[in-house]
């Protein structure tokens, strides 16, 4: 075992954790905020909103996510040489850089995994509340907001931790694409040195603390969530 | 628990059998699986073919060996090397005091400089100052992603693919402004129709032995010494025969590109 | 986005090795699976029954294989676990082992997914009622009776739809083995692409076949589910 190597790497270290973590945050928060309408319109939507949005879930967890992220790298990468002017435009600096794709890919397989969880959800919350607040008077707008969407959300709430501790199990794909998060530091580390299994077991370490940073937090969430039972 | 205990012996037993299937020793060649045309590439078959593919056949004649082709991951093939999983590293890997720090090298079956590629405008100036602010492709451990490193660096942006195939392919994708690597693959890559549309060669880069190493050989492992006495008799043999000669202009492009061995 | 006519003849040139891909995709998820389930069975039974040292090393093997990406243990159990098993056949004496691409991924998904599998198990076997244990102990059944006769039945209807998601994950965590090099769906596919640079096309036909094998999956595991459960009554 030789870790001299790791000051001189510190830096890529933990710009390669900032990297995970941004990974992270922008797949699950709007990947949820994604997931509630694909839930949603399963559940009361019209019929080809309702085939459109399970077709998507399907697709999303029938397939390999590293198969979505170099579909979307390669393929749309692909396409975008033709589009003439592409290069000057505003959006470009963006487009070149394989974070943003991603972002997408893990923002669009989380919807997927998280849509189909929340449709579960939606369906779940009893009958009778959702009839006891239209009988108030409540328009469908106002039931979702103050009764259906809060209660499924709290029916969500338990698995929300896994989902997310899955999430970040899956963030290493970015390194396919040069992203340099953890794992792909590690992997220029491991390039660099020649040390095959130090920079392993050092990532291999953070990810275990970072998915116990992740449980405790989901843990606190949900204490301050009152429960009435 | 005896139920248990012949669960666990069921479960050793079909993980050795994986293993024990693989124990006739024909002489394994490791290629990157990847296409590195003109040198290793797959046809439509799912055939390897290639410059490096038709040497490795003349080689084992030579030698009167059977060998066996194995596809391993570029960046894993010198882990796969020591761990026994291949023999030889044949896979364009060029000769440098680094690498032979791990493993050892058979003599050098061919040699080519390394050249820089860039989005086609005409503007040929690849001197570190004038790179600053671009972005430079290489593949990860190669000679060419050290020498950016050291030259390009401090003042471009270097960033390091899985495969050549990737970094290629961004250039074409304007995700970089250039890509450094082996003259002859370049060349290959500019004669594609992806390679035409979009770049044109900017130049070789200047030479640095230290870095770029001292040509292209067969990675054998330290102990292997019978190994690389055998390999090296028919690199050699084949070169004075002039039969590298000929496998070569079978490539046209590669005709004249690349420097091989006397004898 | 469309697949234009040249493409489509592309995808046919390629189509053996599509084909080949998938069929070692679903090779190596197939004995991943079966080598993944025998460890999770022998993981439940010992986290079940086994003592304190082999509890605690059973614990130690789920809590951090289930928290580490998959992409970091294939890596890591790719290199090391060869490595290792070799320094382990000299050290014995015998000459170091070649182990082929196929036999190393098939080992690595299974072992990552045995720590899965013995979680599964473990929650079916604990749901079934421990009388029924007990009184086939009672008659004095031998473990090995026991568990066919008793525990096996008995827990297949909860373990199912776990047994079944598993499976799911392993025909695609499967494609992370392309990253080390193994020409399996992923792979043959990004090669193809590669060579082709109709990444899209060779891509969007990936993804329909790894659709079509999970699609099919859920079928057989549906059936396998209304199978096992032919003597519980119906639920909801």
């Amino acid at each position: 075992m030789d870790f001299s190597w790791f000051p001189k790497y510190l830096p890529m270290i933990i710009e390669g954790i900032g990297l995970t973590l941004a990974l992270l945050v922008i797949s699950i928060f709007i990947g949820f905020l994604l997931a509630v309408p694909i839930g949603l319109v399963q559940v009361t939507g019209p019929r080809w909103l309702k085939w459109m949005a399970s077709g998507f879930c399907t697709v999303i967890r029938g397939t390999p996510l590293l198969v979505q992220l170099w579909l979307l790298y390669y393929g749309l990468g692909s396409f975008f040489p033709q589009i003439p002017g592409i290069r000057d435009s505003f959006m470009w600096p963006v487009l070149r850089e394989g974070f943003f794709y991603a972002a997408l890919a893990f923002t669009l397989s989380f919807a997927g995994y998280e849509g189909a969880i929340m449709k579960g959800a939606f369906l779940s919350v009893p009958k009778g509340e959702l009839e006891a607040a239209r009988a108030f008077g409540m328009s469908p707008w106002t039931v979702l907001r103050r009764i259906w969407l809060p209660r499924a959300f709290r029916i969500v709430l338990p698995t929300l931790g896994g989902e997310t501790i899955l999430q970040l199990k899956a963030t290493p794909l970015a390194a396919t694409v040069t992203v340099i998060e953890l794992y792909g530091a590690s992997y220029q580390i491991r390039q660099d040195t020649y040390r095959v299994y130090e920079p392993l077991l050092m990532v291999a370490v953070i990810y275990l603390a970072l998915t116990y940073c992740i449980t405790r937090l989901f843990n606190f969430i949900e204490r301050q969530v009152p429960q009435r039972r | 628990m005896t139920f248990t205990r012949r669960l666990m012996m069921a479960v050793a037993v079909t993980a050795l059998c994986g293993f024990a299937a693989e124990a006739k020793a024909d002489i394994k060649f490791g290629v990157a699986a990847e296409p590195y045309a003109p040198f290793t590439s797959k046809d439509p078959s799912g055939k390897w073919v290639g410059w490096e593919i038709d040497l490795m056949e003349a080689v084992c004649a030579q030698m009167k060996e059977k060998c066996e082709l194995v596809e391993v991951a570029w960046d894993g093939i010198i882990p796969a090397l020591t761990a026994k999983q291949i023999d030889v590293i044949w896979s364009s890997m060029s000769i440098t005091a680094e690498r032979k720090k791990t493993i050892e090298f058979t003599t050098m079956y061919y040699n080519t400089p390394s050249a820089i590629i860039g989005t086609k405008n005409g503007d040929t100036d690849i001197t570190p100052d004038h790179l600053a602010g671009k972005t430079i492709g290489v593949q990860v451990a190669t000679t060419h992603q050290r020498y950016a490193e050291k030259y390009f660096s401090a003042k471009s942006t270097v960033k390091s693919y899985q495969t050549q195939d990737e970094a290629n392919n961004d250039l074409a994708a304007g995700r970089l402004d250039y890509v450094q690597a082996d003259n002859s693959a370049l060349k290959d890559f500019l004669n594609t129709d992806q390679g035409t549309a979009c770049c044109e060669m900017k130049g070789q880069a200047p030479e640095d032995i230290e870095i770029l190493g001292e040509g292209v050989g067969g990675g054998i492992r330290k102990e292997d010494t019978e190994l690389k006495a055998k390999l090296d008799a028919a690199i050699h043999a084949l070169a004075k025969a002039g039969e590298i000669q000929k496998i070569t202009e079978k490539y046209e492009k590669l005709n004249g590109e690349i420097i091989l061995p006397k004898e | 986005m469309f697949i234009a006519a040249s493409n489509w003849e592309l995808l046919w040139q390629w189509k053996g090795n599509l084909l080949s891909g998938a069929i070692s995709t679903l090779q190596i998820s197939f004995l991943a699976y079966v080598f993944g389930l025998s460890l999770g069975l022998a993981g439940a039974m010992g986290k079940l029954t086994g003592g304190k040292v082999l509890k605690g090393i059973l614990e130690v093997y789920t809590t951090v294989i289930r928290s580490l990406p998959e992409l970091l243990l294939i890596v890591m159990l790719f290199y090391l676990g060869t490595d290792m098993l070799n320094r382990l056949m000299l050290t014995l004496g015998y000459e170091a082992m070649r182990i082929n691409g196929f036999a190393a991924a098939v080992v690595v998904l299974g072992f990552v997914m045995g720590a899965y599998a013995t979680e599964v198990l473990r929650g079916a076997i604990q749901a079934i009622p421990i009388g029924q244990i007990e009184a086939a102990k009672a008659y004095g059944m031998s473990p090995f009776l026991l568990f066919r006769r008793i525990i096996l039945p008995a827990m297949l209807p909860y373990a199912i739809p776990g047994l079944s998601n598993l499976w799911l994950n392993i025909t695609k965590d499967s494609a992370l083995v392309a990253v080390v090099g193994y020409s399996e769906l992923a792979l043959q596919t990004k090669q193809a692409a590669g060579s082709t640079k109709a990444y899209f096309t060779f891509f969007v036909a990936a993804a329909l076949l790894y659709l079509i094998i999970s699609m099919t999956s859920l079928r057989i595991f549906g059936a396998l589910e209304n199978y096992v459960r032919r003597g519980q009554p119906k639920l909801g």
